[in-house]
């Protein structure tokens, strides 16, 4: 197929003998075939790797106060996303809590070890209450969404940002990690 | 004696079934291969380890960045040509056929209802240029656009489709939270409260 006769006209018989070099008029298609499976390596990947991953968030009705219920300061833990990319935890109320100030690859590690420790004092699962402060990027807001998946919660994890309390506030900016 | 003529075989294959093959399917990967729209906005999307796929229908992509420009993606083209249709009803623009079929095939967008009609008249590269200026749509209280986009795209979606539309947020990373914030509180107000975020995923995890 990919060939072509381009053996010279065979008129000439007698008369000397001129021989024509028959040149090769094979193609070599290695190069092409490397190109093209190289191409289509690539399409393959991208149709089904490119697909964005998406994250399901949940929060609370901001007017139907029917649904909200009120958490065990026993089994709450809430953290505080903070400037700086730190964030600021405590477990319990936050009248009498010590808050926790720590960069967001510690937080993997307290997050397990308080799911630990609710699990063995009081038998339940921990319930988690994110609050995002005006100085929290996006990115950081993401990243504790991860932490949690991460750390394996069951519980939906509540995000509260309206209700950040004063004392909350207070101790966030004795830790540097709000204006 | 004469010599025994040892029969030179050629050692090249053939390859021209194998290159009309691999050409059929490149063909055809490239084909189905999705046409990526380019972002007007400059995002970087947060990663995670989520492993649920963005479905790629009946969807809104709400992109923020740039200092809290919000821009908006309508997916389908029945949907977006529904939705435009409805908006225009909604703040009296009526949109002439060919309009209607150019904002059919627009990927995501970031103009006041005011310069619409210029901004579906303008070529790609216009398009781009217009979009670093632009300020996104108005989402303020007293002029709240995006809401109405919103609110007019789950209706085109609900009519045609039969399906509750899904909010998407693409937010960059660096983003600071009260511009999310204001996003959301607009996407609660029409009880929206439940939502996706756009992350890429994380590699070696």
């Amino acid at each position: 197929m990919a060939e072509l006769d381009t053996s010279s006209g065979g008129g000439k018989k007698g008369g000397g003998k001129v021989r024509t070099k028959k040149a090769n008029t094979k193609v070599d298609l290695t190069a092409m075939v490397d190109l093209a499976f190289l191409l289509i390596t690539f399409f393959m990947l991208t149709t089904s790797l490119s697909k964005p991953i998406a994250m399901d968030i949940a929060k609370p009705d901001q007017e139907d106060n029917e649904v909200r219920n009120e958490l065990r300061a026993s089994q709450t833990m809430t953290i505080l996303l903070g400037e700086k990319n730190k964030v600021a935890w405590y477990m319990g109320e936050a009248k009498d809590a010590k808050p926790v100030i720590e960069s967001f690859a510690e937080v993997r590690r307290s997050l397990l070890k308080n799911k630990e420790e609710v699990k063995n004092k009081t038998g339940r699962q921990i319930v988690v209450v994110v609050k995002p402060t005006d100085g929290a990027t996006y990115k950081n807001f993401v990243d504790i969404m991860d932490e949690l998946n991460i750390a394996a919660i069951k519980t939906a994890p509540a995000i509260d940002d309206v209700n950040i309390l004063d004392n909350e506030k207070q101790f966030m900016r004795e830790g540097g990690i709000l204006k | 004696m004469p010599r025994a003529k040892v029969q030179r075989k050629s050692t090249s294959i053939d390859m021209t079934a194998m290159c009309d093959v691999s050409f059929l399917l490149l063909t055809f990967f490239i084909l189905t291969a999705t046409a990526r729209q380019p972002d007007p906005l400059d995002i970087i999307i947060p990663s995670s380890t989520y492993k649920i796929k963005v479905p790629d229908k009946d969807i809104g992509i709400l992109s923020i960045g740039g200092k809290g420009k919000v821009f908006y993606e309508i997916v389908g083209q029945d949907v977006k040509v529904a939705t435009l249709d409805r908006i225009g009803k909604e703040y009296n623009i009526s949109f002439t056929p060919e309009e209607r079929k150019r904002f059919g095939v627009l990927g995501s967008f970031g103009v006041p209802i005011e310069s619409l009609k210029q901004f579906i008249a303008m070529d790609a590269e216009q398009r781009t240029k217009f979009a670093e200026q632009s300020a996104g749509i108005p989402s303020d209280s007293t002029n709240n656009q995006l809401a109405q986009w919103i609110m007019q795209n789950r209706h085109a979606v609900a009519e045609l489709h039969n399906e509750p539309l899904r909010i998407s947020i693409k937010g960059d990373a660096e983003e600071e939270y009260p511009t999310v914030k204001k996003v959301i509180d607009i996407l609660q107000k029409q009880k929206i409260n439940k939502f996706s975020l756009i992350t890429s995923a994380e590699g070696g995890k």
